[in-house]
């Protein structure tokens, strides 16, 4: 499905992304685990088309996707939800998700499959977006992400700061997506979350990707994780 | 003439004022809001657009028609010119806000000298649609004037409704808010940022189009309406449209009345005050987010 292929790229002149190579297979989720600094956000923008790429090939289903503005990127079907969350904080729910529906030519029909997810959401449809709690936000995140009715998902820390019952309902939504065959590529960096929802697991440091592993066999104390996430 | 009827003919020649401000002024506070620059060039495209009213009231034989000619023709010219000029000069220089103001002071200087090559240094009236006067018990007053009040009203309404209830608006928002986050989303900035460019300059040439037929369409004329713009872009708040309205309407009226009772340089004391208190004790502005 997506496809990058010995992937280069910085910040203006700073390089941080070296040589990656990696593929997110539909119906899978593949995650990407590493320090603080290992360039795994770097990864996402750069797929996003948001960073200077200096070398290598992005594609979807073959076609080529970084000679492309960045704006095209998400109209092929890329929804990103970006670290941090990242609302348009000033306008209300019902606009974000607007925004999200706009962005490949979406109608009402998507809006309702996704605030079916999200129940609390349609409770808050005139909210500014700004004044959700973070759990709230997150949900809006990934429900205007959604409203791509993406073949791709990019999540990058959807859980992080949020409370056990918020995060299952999130690792639910993900798990459905990959069953109804998107490919998704999940930043996560808690190992038990890790083992509980990744088909696949790949170990970026200093910008390189270390070691792509499936999740079967990986256990909860297993020396990868102590040396690529220090845990 | 009493003090009453002083009083209403100030403020009506004031609520004049602050109407045609308000356009420009809400021109400029897009651009500020949305795209983050300064646009120095402003108070040239509003002067372009009564130039260019002139030019186009003299090519139309009937003074009504010539008038309703260049209230359409000129915002949509220089709108196009605007949006040539983001497109091809500011997005070079990717909108960074110095080289941006670098660049708009000299484009301010070409656009001068191109309108005094081109239409030459003399002041240039525009008839009046029509000549209407409205007789009160105190005073006559101008019919057009009034009706330069309702049109700015009407043209202001339709900026609040294509911002807040329309998809353009929204486009605008979430580029003002998140560029790299709208990108993520579909939105094409570069396209947006000349789109708002190009409103912004479109809506100081209807302001200019507007006052024409009561000021003479003149090479020079721009300094004025960008002084004032800036000064209650600052006092409304960086991209608030509400903050800017009010503040147009606040300067506006304090002008038109002031410089009625008093001389007219106690007008200009009261305005480049009012911008110095809010400066020291509201940086952000009456109605702007603290950054
Ligand atoms: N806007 C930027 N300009 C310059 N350098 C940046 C920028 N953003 C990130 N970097 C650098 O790129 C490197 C990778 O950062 P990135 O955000 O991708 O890390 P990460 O793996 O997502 O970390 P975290 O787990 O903290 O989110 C870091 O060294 C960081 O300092
Ligand atoms: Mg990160």
């Amino acid at each position: 499905m997506l496809r990058i292929e010995r992937l280069s790229g910085g910040y203006g002149p700073t390089q941080v992304l070296r040589d990656v190579t990696l593929e997110v297979p539909e119906g899978e989720v593949t995650c990407v685990m590493g320090r603080n600094g290992a360039g795994k956000t770097t990864l996402m923008r750069a797929i996003m088309g948001q960073i200077t790429r200096s070398a290598g090939q992005i594609s979807l289903q073959g076609q080529p996707l970084q000679s492309l503005p960045a704006y095209e990127v998400p109209r092929q079907g890329i929804g990103y939800v970006p670290q941090g969350r990242r609302l348009f904080g000033a306008m209300t729910v019902a606009e974000n998700l607007e925004i999200g529906l706009m962005t490949r030519g979406k109608g009402a029909q998507t809006r309702e499959t996704v605030l079916a997810l999200f129940p609390r959401l349609r409770e808050r449809l005139d909210q500014a977006a700004g004044t959700l709690s973070g759990g709230e936000q997150q949900m809006l995140a990934l429900a205007r992400a959604l409203c791509l009715d993406p073949a791709v998902l990019l999540l990058d820390e959807p859980t992080e700061g949020l409370q056990p019952s918020m995060i299952q309902l999130i690792r639910d939504t993900v798990t459905t997506l990959r069953d109804q065959g998107v490919a998704i590529l999940l930043v996560e960096q808690r190992v038990e979350a890790v083992l509980n929802i990744a088909d696949r697991v790949a170990f970026m440091e200093h910008g390189r990707m270390a070691e792509i592993t499936p999740a079967q066999g990986l256990v909860p104390d297993g020396a990868i994780f102590q040396r690529y996430v220090g845990v | 003439m009493g003090t009453g009827p002083l009083l209403l003919l100030a403020t009506l020649e004031g609520t004049v004022m602050a109407a045609v401000l308000a356009l420009a002024a809400v021109g400029l506070s897009l651009s500020f809001g949305v795209m983050r620059v300064v646009n120095v060039a402003h108070g040239e495209f509003f002067m372009l657009g009564a130039v260019l009213a002139w030019a186009v009231a003299q090519a139309v034989p009937s003074a009504p028609l010539g008038f309703v000619a260049a209230l359409v023709i000129c915002p949509v010219l220089v709108g196009a010119l605007a949006y040539a000029i983001d497109a091809g000069l500011l997005r070079r220089l990717k909108h960074d806000p110095e080289a941006t103001i670098v660049a708009t002071i000299g484009l301010s200087y070409i656009l001068q000298q191109g309108a005094l090559s081109l239409f030459g240094p003399d002041a240039r009236p525009v008839e009046a649609p029509f000549t209407l006067r409205l007789q009160l018990p105190w005073f006559g007053y101008s019919g057009y004037k009034l009706f330069v009040v309702v049109a700015a009203a009407l043209v202001l309404l339709a900026v609040w409704w294509v911002m807040t209830r329309s998809r353009a608006g929204l486009v605008m928002r979430a580029t003002q808010i998140d560029r790299a986050t709208a990108r993520a989303f579909g939105i094409n900035v570069d396209r947006v940022y000349a789109g708002t460019f190009a409103l912004g300059a479109g809506l100081a040439a209807v302001a200019a189009v507007l006052i024409v037929p009561i000021q003479q369409a003149h090479y020079l004329m721009g300094h004025d309406p960008l002084l004032l713009s800036f000064i209650v872009v600052i006092i409304g708040g960086l991209g608030s449209i509400r903050g800017t309205l009010i503040a147009a309407l606040v300067i506006g009226l304090a002008d038109g009345i002031l410089s009625m009772l008093y001389p007219p340089t106690l007008a200009k004391i009261f305005a480049t005050l009012a911008v110095a208190l809010v400066l020291v004790f509201r940086p952000q502005g009456l109605f702007g987010a603290r950054p």
